[in-house]
Formats: C-alpha cells, structure tokens, sequence
C-alpha cells in the first residue's frame, strides 16, 4: 500500500510541478467548447438570395412581400435585386449569392387561373446545411401564398402534430459540453497515462522502480490511480469552467455535483484503464503520439459527443455502443443537460466501471515485473 | 535493514558470501549473452565486472538484480536467491542502473524520499538516511533543488545516495562513470570508497574503464563474448601477464622479416603486429629491449615513428586473455551504435 502511495506522490509532485501538462489537458477542449459551441448550431442569417422578377403582376408583387417578410422578422435572406436569371444564375454558381428565388413570367395569370405555376429556387447545393435553411425557408413562402385569405371552416378537420419540449433551449454549446468534459479526461489520460507512460519507461525511471519490492499489482494500481486523479481534477476543472461559459447553473446543485463528480471518477476509471491496457507492453515513445489522433476520432466521433448517433450508419452504432466515450457523454447528457434522476445514469456509471475493472485486471495480467 | 528482511531467512550455503552466481546463464531467443558464469563476490569487496560494450556485464548485472529472469543457472544476494526469493534479495541490495532513472523534475531529496518509501523505509529512519548520505556525497546544499538543473557528476552522486537510502547490504552500479568528465570519475571513485569504509558495503561495478577497474576494485572478472575469462586482484592478473613492460613503437616502413627480428630482441617474449606497422612488444626489460631496439633500426635504417614504454596494465591482461585490446572492442561497439552517422564497421 505504502509502495503504491510512493507511486502515486511521485507522479502527482510531477504533475503539478509541470502546470503546461495541465494546461494542455484543459485547453483544447475548452477551446473546442467555445468555438465549435458559437461556431455551430446557430441559425442562417442574412443569406445573399436574389430575386428575378419576369412577371411583375400582381402575384409576384405577393411573392416579394412574402420574401420582404422573411427578411424583416427571422432574417434568414436579404434580398439582393438581379435583373435575369442568367445573371442571378451565375452569380450563385460564382459565390457572391447563396441562392436566386425566379418568378417567372406569367406567374401572376397562371396562379390566378389554377394552373399551378412554379416559382425557380436555384441554390447552391455545396454546402447541405445554408441550401436545407434557404429551401425550408422557401417552401414556408410558398404554403403561405397557397392559404385562403378567408377561410369559411368553423372547424378544421385536418390533423395537426403538436411539438412539447422537455427542456428550455438547449444551443449547441450546452449540447457539446459532455463531449468536451469527456475529451478533456481522453486528454489528460492520453498525456498522463500514455505518452508520459511510455516516457518514463524509456527514460529508464520504471526499471528504478523494478529493483525496488514494489509488486507488480502495487505498481499497476499506483500509476492508474495517479492517472484517475489527473484526469479527475481535469474533468471537475472543466465540467465547472464549462457550466459556467455555458450558462448551466444547474450543474452546481448538491444532487448534480454528486451525479456528475461520480461520473467524472467513473469514466477517468474507465480511460486510465482503457490506456493502460493499450500502453502496457509498448516500449516506443513514437507509439502513444501516433495513436493520440487515432483514438481520438476513433473513440469521440462515435460518442455521440457532436452529432447524433441515430444518425449514423449501423456499423458505427455498434461502435458507438462499445465505445467507453458514448457512456460518458450520454451520462453527462442526463445529468448536466437534463436533469435527470439516478436511474438515467445508473447503467452509464456501471459501465464505465466495469470497463475499468475489466481492462485493469488484463493490464495488471499483462503487465511484466522485469524488463 | 528493510522490514522486509527482518522476517526472511537466507539460503544457508551462502549465507557468509556477500554474491554468489553458479553457472548462470542469459539466452535471448537462439542468442547466448551470458555463458554460465561462476564467482562469488566477499563482504565488504569492490568486485569489477571489466570488459567491452556487448560482453554481457550489463545482462549478467540484470539478471543479479531481477531486472531480467535467469535461463538457468543461479543467484545468491546475501544469500538470498533471486530467482526463489526476489524481493529480500531486492532489499539487500542498491542498484544504479546505467540510464540515470531519478525524477529529474523532482528534487533530490524528493527522489530519495520516494525510493526510501518504496523499500518500505520508516520515516524516522528514512530523514535520517536522507540527511546522512546528502552529507556523504556532499549534496546537502543541493537537497531541494530539481534534479533537472544538476551537473552530470552531481545527478551521478544523487543517484548513488538514492541507491543507498535503504541502508542496503550490497551495492550495484552499471558503468557508474560513463559519461563523466575526469574531475567527476575521480570525485565519483572517491565517493564510492567513503561510503563503502562508512557503510561496511559490498559493491559489484561493471565498467570498460581499465583505469577505474584498477584503481577501484579489490578483484576484478574479465567478462568477453559471455564468458568469464579472467577473475583475481588487478595485482594477479598484471603479474599473469608474460612481461613486465609493453613496447609500443611504429615505424614508418618495415622489412618482411622485421617481426621475427623483434622476437629475438632481448627481454622481448611476445610480439603483437597491430597493423599499419606498428608492433606491440612484452618484454622482461623494457630499457634493455628499447636500446636495443634503436641500435636495430639505426642500423637497418628503418625510421621509427612512434614509440612508447608503459607498465603492464589491464588492457594487456584484457589482450593476453582475449587475444584483442580492449579499446578496440570499444571502438566497434561505438561505430555499430552510430549507424546514422555511416560508421557501421
């Protein structure tokens, strides 16, 4: 036990005496925090749309109204005048429009007659996300065209879906912040556990400590549990600095700190002895460095931790579903942005310590006593 | 002593031997690196473990010390057997392996403090080694500074004082002095033979110094290809050694027959050719073999380049048993661990 202590003082006087570590460990993730949580999950404003008027009757004065609208209130375009659809065309093939709205000529007869004219929306389909807001945007402009100015229905008979959210506004950077929490502990154990790991072993600091009557158990445990404390201190630190960029004032009720500080022991478990069990007989310092970027699209991708993962296709599902990171941010989901009771993260938190028994256990099997 | 063994019981038969090593050998897949070695090392000795980069010092000090298992063959540290009972093996003795293993942004007294920990040292007892053996290596100003901003000769010392915090019975170190400057070997020498007068240590050093074998080492082993080619004081095995004095002379040409025209110069017992026309004489009487070597070559104008007397040392007891020098051996090693540099031999 004393043995194990000795371990683990050494790595942690060695941990705070290189704060750039820390630092490291926090800063990436917290900068991913900040940029991709502002950077993504806002809504189109002021997308250059032209509209080509070829009719000028009295429906399409409707249409500009309409569009007139839309810029007023949500903002989504700005109307940018060109004077045919060649021109608007090439414009939007060129970049300098992110779409063309054509009104053709005779919209306004034809429409009056019931002969369902069409209205040309040209987009530029290279960037799926402006093209699907201007196109939901458009097909709002034309429905509202298409209603009655009256209608004589007392009672409508058509079925309507109506939308009950859960949750106040959850923006992006609320959504991104179990993914971050989770990264920053990757990182740490990724720095801690591997690569300063495998460091040490080359320096020759391990084979110090092979001569000595530490137990090979005493040794595996003393440097996991240094591992765990690093990545928990960088899981705290950001699951406090994040809940507060982001505005989670929930995070800091009694109840959540205990759920979240759990899951923050739990998945650092879960890493340290995931890392360990990959770093145990590696004696390349190359190694840990080129599977940094490997585990890490590897691992938080499928995580669930930036996208959904009932978007992706079946083979990372069953990915996602092994990954010790989807645990992690689906906890940290129900706990910070959810509020949800114990038993939304019961199976969360049972997971990732098991995953951290199991793979400690085979890294302490392993593990060699000699060198 | 380690409570460690307070409870344990040596291997009676060797109990009064400081080390014993029976017929041990070291084998890497098909390769042989230690070839059923035997000696036994005194109380109280500085044991020498000579010879070239690859000879298997390194391997045979890996395998006393449990760093590496043992193929076959056995181990006794104060008679306690590596393979049966390595951790009171391990608490009898210090080892510095040859890598320098201290923390080097702790300080010093901090890498002492965990090592003593890590021997399962009580604190009482742990301060007071700390305190005693800084004062021994002449460290204590330099306690709380991180190991990182020491000198090479200063981490050295440190790493012998962490070696020791145990209180160990037995005291390894690999090359301790490769890599240091003279000033520090010698300050490191000197060191090594205060701690063993103050602490009653038994000490086993591997080294390619010949030089630092013979000052330091009450014995010293010749280890070459894995093998044990020569054990006895530095004295034995330089009086062994046919001659009294070596001759090195080169000349700028020589006549075909000139190395038999050496043989029969007085005194002279051998004749080595090391090439480029240069010849290594052992001789009975160096001053007698040198004039005459200079009446020969003046009358047969041979131009004599260099010349050199010297005492017999442990280079020539290393090519009297080995059949090559010492120092060529380590220029090879050198050369095949510079591949980068095209000097692969």
């Amino acid at each position: 036990m004393n043995r194990m202590m000795a371990i683990i003082e050494r790595e942690m006087r060695k941990f705070f005496r290189s704060p750039t570590l820390m630092i490291t460990a926090l800063l990436f993730p917290l900068v991913q925090l900040i940029i991709l949580g502002n950077a993504f999950g806002g809504k189109i404003r002021d997308a250059r749309v032209a509209v080509v008027d070829e009719d000028h009757g009295p429906e399409a004065v409707r249409v500009i109204e309409a569009f007139h609208s839309i810029q007023a209130n949500v903002r989504t375009v700005v109307m940018v005048p060109r004077a045919d659809e060649v021109t608007a065309r090439e414009d939007v093939r060129q970049g300098k429009l992110e779409g063309a709205l054509i009104i053709p000529p005779q919209f306004s007869r034809r429409f009056l007659a019931g002969e369902n004219p069409q209205l040309g929306f040209v987009v530029d389909n290279s960037d799926q996300f402006m093209a699907s807001s201007l196109q939901d945007k458009m097909n709002e402009l034309v429905a509202g065209l298409n209603l009655p100015a009256a209608s004589a229905e007392r009672i409508t008979s058509a079925a309507a879906l109506e939308i009950v959210e859960l949750y106040p506004y959850i923006d992006y950077l609320k959504y991104l912040l179990p993914g971050s929490i989770t990264l920053a502990m990757y990182v740490s154990v990724m720095i801690g556990g591997g690569i300063l790991y495998i460091d040490d072993k080359a320096r020759g600091v391990h084979e110090g400590y092979l001569v000595t009557p530490i137990t090979a158990v005493e040794m595996v445990l003393g440097l996991n549990l240094a591992g765990a404390i690093k990545a928990i201190l960088s899981g705290v630190t950001l699951t406090v600095l994040g809940s507060l960029i982001a505005g989670l004032g929930t995070a800091f009720e009694p109840m959540r700190m205990v759920q979240w500080f759990l899951l923050v022991c739990a998945t650092s478990l879960a890493f340290n002895g995931m890392m360990f069990l990959l770093m145990v007989r590696v004696e390349d310092p190359l190694v840990p460095r080129a599977l940094f970027g490997i585990l890490n699209t590897l691992l938080y991708f499928p995580s669930g931790a930036i996208y959904p993962v009932q978007a992706f296709p079946k083979w990372l599902q069953i990915i996602s579903r092994v990954d010790p990171f989807s645990f992690a941010v689906h906890g940290f989901k129900a706990t910070l942005l959810k509020e949800a009771s114990w038993s939304a993260v019961s199976h969360d938190l049972l997971f990732l310590t098991a995953f951290g028994v199991v793979s400690l256990t085979a890294s302490s099997l392993l593990f060699k006593r000699t060198m | 002593m380690s409570p460690l063994l307070r409870t344990r019981q040596p291997d009676a038969a060797h109990a009064g031997q400081a080390i014993a090593v029976e017929k041990i050998v070291k084998r890497f897949g098909d390769f042989e690196a230690v070839r059923g070695i035997t000696f036994d090392v005194k109380d109280g000795e500085i044991f020498g473990l000579l010879g070239p980069n690859g000879a298997g010092k390194s391997t045979l000090i890996r395998m006393m010390t449990t760093l590496i298992p043992i193929t076959s063959g056995k181990a006794y540290i104060a008679g306690y057997d590596v393979a049966a009972d390595p951790n009171a093996a391990r608490c009898a003795m210090g080892v510095i392996p040859q890598a320098m293993t201290s923390d080097v942004d702790l300080t010093i007294e901090e890498n002492m403090s965990i090592y003593a920990k890590l021997y399962g040292v009580p604190r009482a007892e742990r301060e007071h080694n700390i305190a005693e053996l800084l004062e021994a290596v002449d460290l204590t100003k330099w306690r709380d500074a991180p190991v990182k901003t020491l000198s090479g000769g200063m981490r050295r010392r440190a790493e012998i004082a962490r070696g020791l915090v145990h209180n160990p019975r037995i005291f390894f170190l690999d090359e301790p002095t490769t890599g240091l400057d003279p000033v520090s070997r010698v300050a490191v020498w000197e060191m090594l033979n205060t701690l063993k007068q103050r602490k009653q240590l038994t000490i086993l050093i591997t080294t390619h110094y010949m030089d630092e074998a013979d000052r330091l080492c009450d014995r010293v082993a010749i280890v070459d290809h894995g093998k044990l080619v020569a054990l006895d004081t530095p004295m034995v095995l330089k009086q062994n050694v046919p001659g009294e004095n070596v001759v090195e002379v080169q000349f700028r040409i020589t006549p075909a027959d000139w190395p038999q025209r050496l043989e029969k110069l007085p005194g002279v017992q051998s004749v080595q050719d090391e090439g480029g026309h240069m010849y290594r004489l052992l001789t009975a009487s160096g001053s007698q073999t040198t004039a005459a070597l200079v009446a020969m070559c003046t009358g047969n104008a041979v131009e004599m380049t260099t010349l050199n007397v010297q005492n017999t040392s442990l280079d020539d007891v290393f090519v009297h048993y080995t059949g090559r020098q010492l120092r060529d051996e380590q220029v090879k090693a050198a050369m095949y661990t510079m591949p980068d540099r095209g000097m692969r031999p």
